[in-house]
C-alpha cells in the first residue's frame, strides 16, 4: 500500500466520532493551557500527560497530537499579546507581533500567526507523512552502532551546538545521563545507583523529571525575581481579519518558514527556535518594507510562526521513523508512547500501523480544529493571559503535582518531584539548560542499550562502532557540532549561537 | 558568556559557587564508582557490562567538574546572576513539602489546597484565611473531574469521603 493509502486509513479511524471528540478536547486544553504565560509546549504536553492516562493508547495519542499542537499555537498568543521572553521558539513572534498588537493590530498579527501556522502544519504534516515511509526503510538498514552514533549526534546537537556554554549544556546532559543509570538494568538485571531503594528500581520517571524541571523549577526561579510589577497584556482592538494587503505579504512568508522550519525540524538538530531565527532573518532581508522591521512588520511574525510550526512537525520524523526524541517536547511525547509499552521507530509502522497512521491523520484534522477554534475564541484566550500571578502559578503547581499524585501517590515520588524542583531552580539560576536533561533521562538507556549490543556483537572491539560508513559520517558530524561552537565561542563569536540558545524546547 | 564583564580585579577572583558545582560534580561521579564497583561487572560475551556505561559517565562527570573548576579559577565561569529574593521559594518549597506529607492522611483537596495557598502567599497573596479554602474548593473541584470523571486514582480523604 501506498503512503496515500495508509494516510487515507488513518484518516478514517481518526475521524471516528470518539477520536474527534479525543482530538477537540486536546487542542483545546492544548491551547488553553499553551497560552498560560511561561509555559511552553514542552511543559503543556508534560502537565496535560495525566489526563490521557486510562484511554486507549489511540485516542490518548490522537490526544496527544492535538495538546502538542494546540500548545504550539497558544504560545504565539502569548508572546503576541504579552511579549514574554524565555519560550524561546516564540521569541521571534514577539520581536514583531508584540510591536503590532501596540500599535493596535493585534488581531491581524494573532491572524497570520494562526493561518501560518495552520499552512505550516498542513504542509509539514503532508511532508511527515511521505517522508515517513523512506526513513523507515533506511532506518531498517540501521544497526545497533548506527542507531548509537544517531543518538551520540542527538546528545550533541541538543546539549552543545547552541546555547551559550558547551560545558554547561555537557553537564546538563550528563546529570541526565546519569539519572538514567538508576533502576534496573535492561540486559543483565542487576541495580544500579538505587542504593536499596525500592522506588528507585523502576528508574526515574521521565514526566516526574520533566514536570519538576519544566514547572516546578520555573515557578521557584520566577517566585524569586520578587515583584517586577505586573506584565502588560495588549488588548486586541479593531478587526481580528487580515486585510488583502495582509494576506499578500503574508502568503509567501508562510510557505518560505514552512520549507526552513521542516527540515531543521526533521533533522537530528534539537529545537525550533533555530528555524524561526533564519525565517526572520530570511524576511528581514526579502521585505519590501525594511523600514517596518523592529516597529512591527507582518511578515516577521508570518515567517517565523509558520518556520515554528512547521519544525514542531518536522521533529515527529526522527521520534515516529526512528524513536529519536530531539527535543524536551519530543522526550514528554515519547515517554507518553511509552507508557503504553510502545516503542516509537520502523517496527512500529510495521506492527501497529493504524496507530501511526492514525496519530499523523490526527494531526491534520487537529490542524483545522485550530483553525477554526483560534479566532473566534481569542477574547477567552486573552482572558487567560490576564490571570494574576498569583493564582497562575498556584494553579501550575496544583496540576503539576496532580499528574505525578496520579500516576503513583507516593511520599517517595513526591519527594523527587520537589527535589528535581529544586535542582531545575538552581540550574536555572546558574544558567544551565534544562532540555539536555531531559533528553538524556529518556535517550540515556536506549543510547546504552544499542551501544551494549554493538560491542556484545564485536565481543568488546570499540573500533567497530567507526568502521560502518554511515556511523562514522554521524559521529564525525557530531563531533564537528561540538567542536565548530567551542572555537567560535573562544573566538568571541559566541552570541550569534547564544540567541539560538534553546532554553525550553 | 561574559556579558558585560570587565576584567576587573574584583571578577577574577575565583567563583565559590561555580567551585561548589564542580565539587558537586566530581561527588556525583565518586558515587558511580562507588556504586558500580559491586556490581558483578564483567557479564556477557565481551568486556561490556552493566558497569561499562556508569564509569564512561562517571569519567565524563569528572572531567566536567574539572573544567568547571578551571572555568572558576579563572573567573570566567560567567553568566550574571540576578539576584535572588529566597522568601518567597521558601513558601513554595514548604507548600510542597507540605502537601507531600499530608496527602495521604488528609487527602488531595486539602494538602493541595495548602500546596495552592502557599504558593500563592509566595507571589504576594498573604492572606492565607482567605486563600487557603480557595485553594481547598479549587482541589476539590480537580479531585472531582479527575478522580470520578477521568478515574485518576487520587488519594481520598475526609473531605473527599464526606460526599462520595
Amino acid at each position: 500500500m501506498g503512503t496515500f493509502d495508509f494516510l487515507l486509513q488513518g484518516l478514517l479511524v481518526a475521524a471516528q466520532p470518539m477520536n474527534l471528540l479525543y482530538a477537540l478536547i486536546g487542542v483545546t486544553l492544548g491551547t488553553a493551557v499553551g497560552v498560560l504565560p511561561g509555559i511552553g509546549p514542552a511543559l503543556t504536553v508534560a502537565l496535560l500527560l495525566p489526563v490521557t492516562y486510562k484511554l486507549d493508547p489511540g485516542g490518548s495519542l490522537i490526544m496527544f497530537a492535538g495538546i502538542y499542537y494546540g500548545g504550539m499555537y497558544g504560545g504565539s498568543t502569548t508572546s503576541i499579546l504579552l511579549n514574554t521572553p524565555g519560550e524561546s521558539s516564540s521569541i521571534v513572534t514577539a520581536l514583531e507581533g508584540n510591536k503590532m498588537a501596540r500599535a493596535g493590530r493585534g488581531g491581524p498579527a494573532l491572524a497570520t500567526a494562526a493561518i501560518g501556522s495552520f499552512v505550516a502544519g498542513l504542509i509539514a504534516t503532508l511532508a511527515l507523512a511521505f517522508i515517513a515511509p523512506y526513513i523507515v526503510k533506511l532506518a531498517l538498514v540501521f544497526g545497533p552502532r548506527e542507531y548509537f552514533a544517531l543518538m551520540v549526534l542527538a546528545f550533541v546537537t541538543v546539549s552543545s551546538a547552541f546555547g551559550d556554554s558547551t560545558l554547561r549544556g555537557l553537564t546538563s546532559l550528563f546529570v541526565g545521563l546519569t539519572l538514567a543509570c538508576i533502576g534496573i538494568d535492561q540486559l543483565t538485571g542487576q541495580t544500579r545507583l538505587s542504593f536499596g531503594v525500592p522506588d528507585l528500581l523502576d528508574g526515574i520517571e521521565v514526566t516526574t523529571l520533566a514536570v519538576a524541571m519544566f514547572a516546578i523549577g520555573e515557578t521557584l526561579f520566577i517566585a524569586a525575581q520578587g515583584d517586577r510589577g505586573p506584565d502588560k497584556v495588549e488588548a486586541v482592538r479593531g478587526s481580528v481579519w487580515m486585510s488583502a494587503m495582509d494576506w499578500a505579504r503574508s502568503w509567501k512568508p508562510w510557505l518560505r518558514g514552512t520549507f526552513i522550519g521542516f527540515p531543521i525540524g526533521a533533522m537530528p538538530a534539537g529545537g525550533a527556535e533555530i528555524g524561526t531565527f533564519l525565517s526572520y532573518a530570511a524576511e528581514k532581508r526579502l521585505t519590501k518594507h525594511p523600514e517596518e522591521f523592529g516597529n512591527g512588520a507582518i511578515e516577521g511574525v508570518a515567517g517565523p510562526e509558520a518556520a515554528n510550526n512547521a519544525s514542531a512537525a518536522g521533529t515527529l520524523v526522527p521520534l515516529l521513523t526512528l524513536g529519536l526524541p530531539t527535543t524536551a517536547t519530543a522526550a514528554i511525547m515519547l515517554a507518553g508512547f511509552q507508557q503504553y509499552g510502545l516503542q516509537p521507530g520502523p517496527l512500529l509502522f510495521a506492527t501497529n500501523p493504524q496507530l501511526v497512521w492514525g496519530l499523523i491523520a490526527s494531526l491534520l484534522i487537529a490542524n483545522f480544529m485550530l483553525l477554526v477554534l483560534n479566532l473566534p475564541l481569542i477574547g477567552l484566550w486573552v482572558r487567560l493571559l490576564t490571570i494574576p500571578k498569583p493564582w497562575l502559578y498556584a494553579g501550575i503547581l496544583l496540576f503539576a503535582t496532580l499528574g505525578t499524585i496520579g500516576a503513583n501517590p507516593s511520599v517517595f515520588e513526591l519527594g523527587m518531584l520537589l527535589a528535581f524542583g529544586l535542582l531545575g531552580y538552581v540550574m536555572r539560576v546558574f544558567g544551565y539548560p534544562i532540555a539536555p536533561v531531559v533528553v538524556g533521562l529518556i535517550l540515556g538507556p536506549l543510547a546504552e542499550q544499542q551501544l551494549r549490543r554493538a560491542l556484545s556483537i564485536s565481543q568488546g572491539d570499540i573500533t567497530v562502532l567507526f568502521t560502518s560508513p554511515i556511523a562514522a559520517v554521524l559521529l564525525v558530524i557530531a563531533a564537528l557540532a561540538l567542536i565548530v561552537p567551542l572555537i567560535l565561542r573562544a573566538r568571541g563569536r559566541g552570541e550569534v549561537l547564544a540567541q539560538l540558545a534553546a532554553s525550553e524546547d | 558568556m561574559n556579558k558585560g564583564n570587565n576584567p576587573s580585579a574584583e571578577t577574577r577572583r575565583p567563583d565559590r559557587a561555580a567551585l561548589i558545582i564542580a565539587v558537586v560534580l566530581a561527588a556525583i561521579a565518586g558515587l558511580i564508582f562507588w556504586d558500580v564497583s559491586r556490581l558483578s561487572g564483567l557479564a556477557g560475551y565481551s568486556q561490556v557490562g552493566p558497569t561499562t556505561v556508569p564509569y564512561a559517565i562517571a569519567f565524563c562527570l569528572v572531567g566536567l567538574a574539572i573544567w568547571t573548576a578551571a572555568e572558576a579559577l579563572r573567573g570566567d565561569f560567567g553568566h550574571e546572576r540576578e539576584k535572588q529574593e529566597f522568601g518567597p521559594v521558601v513558601w513554595i518549597v514548604g507548600g510542597l513539602a507540605a502537601q507531600m506529607l499530608l496527602l495521604n492522611t488528609l487527602g488531595f483537596s486539602i494538602a493541595t489546597g495548602i500546596l495552592f495557598a502557599m504558593t500563592a502567599c509566595g507571589f504576594g497573596k498573604r492572606r492565607l484565611w482567605f486563600t487557603i479554602p480557595i485553594g481547598i474548593a479549587f482541589s476539590y473541584l480537580v479531585w472531582l473531574i479527575f478522580a470520578k470523571l477521568l478515574q485518576l486514582s487520587l488519594p481520598a480523604g475526609p473531605l473527599e469521603r464526606l460526599f462520595f
